[in-house]
């Protein structure tokens, strides 16, 4: 029993660290309806950008974060300027490609910069287990695992705060209603976009420091994208409850699938069951768990 | 519409140009065509193992310009890792020069495997450094594929034989718990059937976890081991996977001197990705050393780097790089080779194919080239096309790889009899007469 | 002026629905076909032959299968590299286990098994829609290759599994040559397009671009939208399926499921959406975009860098090859979202007059 509680716990806060990617895609999906598979190479982006600046400056956390936030500023708004304006009015798949040709640009341009080494980065949070726990209970729960949960946690807090509370966060929400509405109450859809590209720009950074300081700073980042969109699915693509809930659900069936399924089948079945899970709900609940329902009008 | 049509019109002109314009080779030289990667999921490691290849050739070129006086050019295309993109480069590199392009280095399964029925029908030799296929260690069936130094089955048995010296003899292997966590692809897959092989005659207790590609998220897997409790895992990675696998032993308390890679699980990439503190005791197969205590580092930066023509001085040095180096190391010797049987004029993929399967590097000669004890020594056959089959373990102390053991071997009567009954089986699917080729 | 519609009456039903109805068409398509099928092999190296116009053809066959069913059908699909590697793996055991069995057999098997996985995972289309379908399409994707490695028996219990295509032999005559190689699959990919052609233009295709534009409206004018969606998969599977046994006996050889990866897949939506969402031209001039274009890339700046007289190191050169790309995929969104298609579309116009602007 304790094994199947190690596992679920682990499973639940593995789970965080995709609400954590998934969150970026919910956000730009909820203010401008575009599907961004770029957000993979933006975390990969702010990581590598993060790291980059530390080891070649010498300069310390804090200034890299701040320089870091500061060039995904500029990226999302350099990204509604120059990508999605021109863009306006097309159909989704078109700009689903778009972004797909966005990925190939960023992990081009930051590598370019910085070069394709892999860096260690170390957030001094000791990735082991906590010894009052592995005591008492013989169970292994990570430092690192729980603290990037809180830290996730905190993050959606604050955006849920943001969004309910100031005046751009209602702004956003009205675009995210309807477009032709915000505009014609004379809400910048631009200024908005923008903003919500660069809050997609800070939470790929956040994501990008959890995961490059468990995986090393690396390409491979790019692919945690691949872990975020069962979540996305299953947790409506518009929902930032969603993500968070569906991120746990996806976390913890996966491990406890893998574990205890797994070894009957061959194991290695991480990479498809939360898939095929996700499917199988949308079966029964085509928008997600809290996606918006839409009604089919002729 | 104007920029697009701009566009388009430059588009149709370079193809209208007929063909792709080929850089122009110097005349008179050894072309050497590179099939490398510096993009994508392995793009470091393809980095740190090509930038060694090209730095040797820069080596060869500026310290005894060229081989016999015949000087070296190189072109290195962008493969990206994938397969489709790696068969485009191999049919431009081959008609750039009327010699073809020596012989081909795919560093990638994938790409290996595409070429395994181009090679012999254009008459190139494809040198496979640890990786590939197998079974094309036997000669008579494969003669135009070298899998040089030794091929993973020789890996998963030399891990074998180190882990029983470790343990204080393999009869004390019996009733061990051995655990293989391994990339869930074709390469992962490989060491099966040798391991397999051994729990039986060792009686030891073998689990195989697959890890699904690209194995950035290990958490069950490694509960389980933390279940299980086995005495030792071996790793079977690549990429991301291995430095998770570091980070995920770390976090479960796992000891890390428990822990054997194999030499794509053994790179400072792996360990300081991981956290170089987290891989401490970490144990790795190795083709070659890693370190800078070699005369031949240190002409490479006394005659290349010094002179400002080098690659990346961060990645002197390293496993990789040292790896890439050797892999030049062996296409120059293989060249030289031939060229002591055909005459000092640059040579065609038949004749480095000759000087391949004649390659004899024995200690005196590796000192004489500066590489000492980087790799263990080589002499090739039609029989065999591995020439050694030896592994050197090293550890990660911290900072460096440092070796752990003196060049060894597994159990090779057992890898030589199913290299032979693969190589065999494949002969018969494809309708080969096994035979050794003369020139 | 040089495309003229005008003088050309249609005086029955069957005339009006011809394939390609006007002259100039026809003899285009003829034109063309003569010079793939007689001019390329002539004039045509081995590089072109076996590094460009092989997995051209090839990769335009697979644009044109998701073309049917993003295009024509209306349904993103992330899916179609895993297709291609049933299709591929399929072909290789048809030929390996039953004796005696023709290749071209084999292949058309291979479209079939191909077909019957695409309806499996074409079924949650029925409920699941957009970018959810999309990444529900993921599934098929991830879980295909996954079965592929996992079950020994499809790669004949190969260790590393990797399957290794028999000769292309009909009728004792072997296809083992870049050329003979190239017209065999341009064989295949000719009649499959035309045969696409024909589908599009028949009872189901206008079904389904009937459920493509709206289809709430589309069951309400009577079409089973179930049968309609499937049939879709299944076709666009089928092709996918044959793309695969072709890219694997006519290309590559030697393949490995690893081989059929999401990048794949994304490379064959790239050629859709590049090409024209909804043209069975569009396929071929994405395909040959998306293929020529990287490789043209690393020669002009490798030139360029070589005649500027930079040292630049090969990684940056990669690198600044991978973001001219992306910046370019871009631009073109932006500049011509209908895809290469729609310049086609806009020549013919442009013919019509010129060089007299009346």
């Amino acid at each position: 029993m304790t094994f199947f509680f190690e596992v679920l716990i682990g499973g639940l806060l593995a789970g965080v660290m995709y609400s954590l990617v998934a969150l970026g895609f919910v956000l730009i999906y909820k203010a401008s309806g575009v599907f961004n598979f770029a957000q993979g190479a933006m975390v990969f982006f702010a990581a590598l950008t993060f790291v980059g600046l530390q080891e070649h400056f010498g300069i310390s956390f804090w200034w890299a974060f701040a320089i870091t936030l500061g060039v995904m500023i500029a990226l999302g708004v350099s990204i509604e300027r120059v990508v999605l304006r021109p863009l306006v009015n097309q159909p989704q798949i078109t700009l689903f490609m778009a972004t797909i040709g966005l990925t190939f640009f960023l992990e081009g341009l930051v590598q370019m910069v910085w070069g394709t080494n892999v860096y260690p980065l170390n957030l001094g949070i000791g990735d082991d287990p906590i010894e009052s726990v592995l005591e008492n209970f013989d169970m292994i729960i990570s430092r690192f695992d729980l603290i990037a949960a809180l830290i996730a946690g905190l993050l959606v807090a604050v955006l849920a705060v943001f969004f309910h509370v100031t005046k751009i966060g209602r702004a956003l929400r009205a675009v995210a209603d309807d477009h032709q509405a915000a505009l014609s109450v004379g809400i910048p859809l631009k200024t908005i976009w923008a903003i919500v590209w660069s809050v997609a720009g800070f939470v790929a950074l956040v994501a990008g420091l959890m995961w490059g300081a468990r995986t090393g700073v690396q390409f491979a980042l790019t692919f945690i994208a691949l872990k975020a969109l069962p979540v996305l699915i299953l947790g409506g693509f518009d929902s930032v409850l969603g993500a968070i809930v569906a991120g746990l659900i996806i976390g913890a069936t996966e491990k406890l699938a893998e574990v205890y399924l797994g070894p009957y089948v061959g194991g290695g079945i991480e990479g498809w069951f939360a898939y095929v899970a996700a499917l199988l709900f949308l079966l029964v609940r085509p928008e997600g768990l809290f996606g918006e329902k839409h009604i089919d009008r002729v | 519409m104007k920029h697009l049509k701009r566009l388009l019109m430059a588009l149709v002109a370079a193809i209208g140009c007929g063909a792709l314009p080929a850089s122009a080779q110097e005349a008179g030289t050894q072309f050497i065509g590179i099939t490398g990667y510096r993009v994508g999921p392995y793009g470091a490691n393809g980095a740190a193992f090509f930038t060694g290849f090209i730095d040797y050739l820069k080596l060869v070129n500026e310290r005894d310009g060229g081989i016999n006086g015949v000087r070296l050019s190189w072109e290195e295309c962008e493969t990206e890792y994938n397969t489709a993109k790696g068969l485009e480069c191999y049919e431009r590199l081959k008609t750039r020069t009327a010699t073809g392009p020596t012989a081909i280095h795919p560093m990638s399964t994938g790409i290996t495997y595409g070429l395994l029925d181009k090679a012999p029908v254009d008459r190139i030799p494809l040198v496979t450094l640890g990786y590939g296929r197998t079974d094309a260690a036997d000669g008579r069936v494969f003669p135009w594929v070298f899998p040089i130094l030794s091929n993973y089955w020789s890996a998963a048995a030399g891990i074998v034989s180190f882990i029983g010296k470790q343990e204080g003899g393999l009869d004390k292997l019996k009733g061990k718990k051995i655990v293989l966590i391994y990339h869930d692809s074709a390469y992962g897959k490989e060491p099966h059937p040798v391991l397999e092989a051994e729990a039986k005659k060792h009686g030891f207790d073998l689990r195989m976890i697959p890890v699904p590609h690209p194995g950035n998220e290990q958490q069950s897997q490694w509960l389980q081991i933390r279940r299980d409790r086995p005495d030792w895992v071996i790793l079977w990675g690549w990429g991301v996977m291995n430095a998770t696998a570091l980070r995920s032993a770390q976090r479960i308390g796992f000891p890390r001197n428990r822990m054997v890679g194999n030499w794509w699980a053994g790179s400072e990439i792996d360990t300081e990705a991981a956290g170089p503190a987290a891989s401490t005791g970490y144990y790795a197969a190795s083709l070659n050393l890693a370190g800078k205590d070699f005369r031949v580092v240190k002409d490479v930066e006394k005659h290349v780097y010094a002179k400002g023509t080098g690659g990346d001085r961060n990645l002197v040095g390293t496993v990789l790089w040292n790896r890439g180096l050797s892999a030049a190391m062996i296409t120059v010797e293989a060249v030289r080779t031939a060229q002591a049987r055909y005459g000092k004029k640059p040579m065609t993929g038949a004749q480095v194919r000759w000087g391949l399967e004649n390659l004899d590097i024995d200690q005196k000669r590796l000192d004489a080239l500066g590489f000492g004890s980087m790799i263990p020594t080589l002499k090739v056959s039609c029989e065999d096309h591995e020439g050694s089959g030896l592994v050197r373990f090293q550890q990660w102390d911290g900072k460096r790889w440092k070796p752990a053991s003196d060049w060894m071997s597994g159990d090779r009567e057992l890898v030589r009899k199913m290299v032979l009954e693969s190589a065999a089986q494949y002969a018969k699917e494809k309708g080969i007469k096994p035979a050794c080729m003369k020139d | 002026m040089f495309y003229r519609e005008a003088g050309q009456f249609k005086a029955s039903y069957a005339e009006d629905q011809a394939l390609f109805p006007i002259r100039q068409d026809r003899i285009g398509v003829g034109i063309i076909l003569a010079i793939a099928f007689v001019g390329v092999p002539l004039f045509a190296g081995d590089y072109w032959l076996s590094a460009i116009l092989i997995p051209f053809l090839v990769f335009s066959l697979a644009a044109l299968g998701l073309n049917i069913l993003t295009g024509y059908a209306g349904q993103l699909s992330l899916g179609s590299a895993a297709f291609m590697a049933v299709g591929a793996f399929a072909a290789y055991n048809f030929q390996l286990r039953v004796p005696g069995i023709p290749i071209l057999a084999s292949f058309a098997l291979g479209g079939l098994t191909a077909a019957m996985a695409g309806i499996v995972f074409g079924l949650p289309s029925l409920r699941i829609k957009g970018f959810y379908l999309a990444v529900a399409t993921l599934a098929a994707q991830f879980f295909i290759p996954w079965l592929l490695v996992k079950v020994g028996w499809f790669s004949n219990y190969s260790p590393s599994g990797v399957i290794s295509a028999q000769d292309i032999v009909i009728l004792g005559f072997a296809f083992d040559t870049p050329v003979r190689k190239y017209l065999f699959v341009l064989a295949i990919v000719a009649v499959l397009a035309l045969s696409a052609k024909n589908l599009v233009r028949s009872r189901i295709g206008r079904a389904w671009m009937a459920v493509r534009d709206m289809d709430v409206a589309a069951e309400v004018i009577g079409i089973r939208i179930m049968r309609t969606k499937l049939i879709a998969f299944a076709v666009s599977s089928f092709y996918c399926g044959i793309a695969g046994a072709l890219y694997a006996f006519a290309y590559l050889g030697s393949v490995e499921p690893d081989g059929f990866n999401l990048d794949l897949s994304f490379r064959i939506l790239f050629m859709v959406i590049i090409g024209g969402i909804g043209s069975i031209l569009g396929s071929f001039l994405g395909a040959a975009f998306i293929i020529l274009l990287p490789i043209l890339l690393e020669v002009i700046l490798h030139d360029a860098a070589s005649l500027l007289g930079l040292q630049l190191e090969p990684g940056t050169v990669s690198m600044a090859q991978l973001v001219v790309f992306g910046a370019l995929i871009i631009f073109f969104l932006i500049v011509e979202p209908h895809g290469l298609a729609r310049l086609w579309q806009i020549a013919k116009e442009k013919l019509r007059l010129w060089p007299f602007p009346h």
